[in-house]
């Protein structure tokens, strides 16, 4: 299992993790299923986290805006491939929220830990098996570099 | 009168491995009804065993979701196009 994604896109989802700090921030992946385990990230999507109750330790992302992404990504011939969030203060693993609130199987979630403001990690979990029996495994990040 | 339904990708693997399918009906129910008569494997991963759409299963007709309009009851048209989007959330 591999997510694929260029260096600057990359650093662009990690810095979204700094600028929102000491709150969590998201976004989606947009790019193409490479084979059943393997996937290429070619653009990355800033979103706004709406849990505005607590924003330090959650993060919803609209529908509207789910919708209105996955309609441009399959105009441009793509999928969303994945999503991306950061845990500020806290290691980049997933959480038993984390999995329960995940529904795209097959999909990428990316967390960075952001410390005192600094991104500091960042791993990639791909979400496998049907509602009932999900579960997350570790997947590796291949950066590519700029041609 | 066929309605384009979108699939998101966590779901294609039940919908023939189709990104857009075709649907008919006059309302949102109809068009996902008959969504699921064509493609049986989908309807688990939509509905509860009560029959209600699941709870993190969005439907969008356009740019509106169906829960803020008449629900499975909202009338489609020809040019509208059905969105499907499971949630996503989560945190630390």
């Amino acid at each position: 299992m591999a997510v694929k994604i260029p260096n600057t896109l990359f650093e662009q989802l990690r810095q979204h993790g700094e600028q929102t700090y000491p709150h969590e921030c998201c976004g989606v992946l947009v790019g193409e299923f490479t084979d059943e385990a393997e996937k290429t990230v070619t653009s990355v999507v800033p979103c706004g986290n709406t849990r505005t109750d607590s924003l330090a330790n959650r993060y919803h992302i609209s529908p509207a805006e789910l919708v209105k992404i996955q309609r441009d990504a399959m105009l441009a011939g793509c999928d969303i491939v994945g999503f991306y969030h950061s845990h500020p203060d806290h290691p980049a693993q997933w959480s038993e929220t984390d999995l329960a609130e995940a529904h795209w199987t097959g999909c990428s979630y990316l967390i960075t830990s952001v410390e005192n403001g600094s991104a500091v990690l960042t791993h990639s979990f791909v979400l496998l098996g049907q509602e009932e029996e999900k579960h997350f495994e570790d997947e590796v990040i291949v950066q590519l570099s700029q041609k | 009168m066929p309605i384009k339904i979108l699939i998101p990708t966590p779901l294609r693997p039940y919908a023939g491995k189709q990104a857009v399918l075709e649907v008919t009906g006059q309302t949102v129910g109809e068009a996902l009804s008959d969504l699921v008569a064509q493609y049986p494997d989908l309807r688990k991963h939509l509905f509860s065993e009560e029959g209600k759409l699941r709870s993190f299963v969005n439907v969008y007709l356009n740019d509106e979701d169906i829960r803020y309009l008449s629900k499975d009851t909202t009338p489609v048209k020809e040019t509208d196009t059905i969105t499907i989007v499971p949630s996503v959330a989560g945190g630390r």
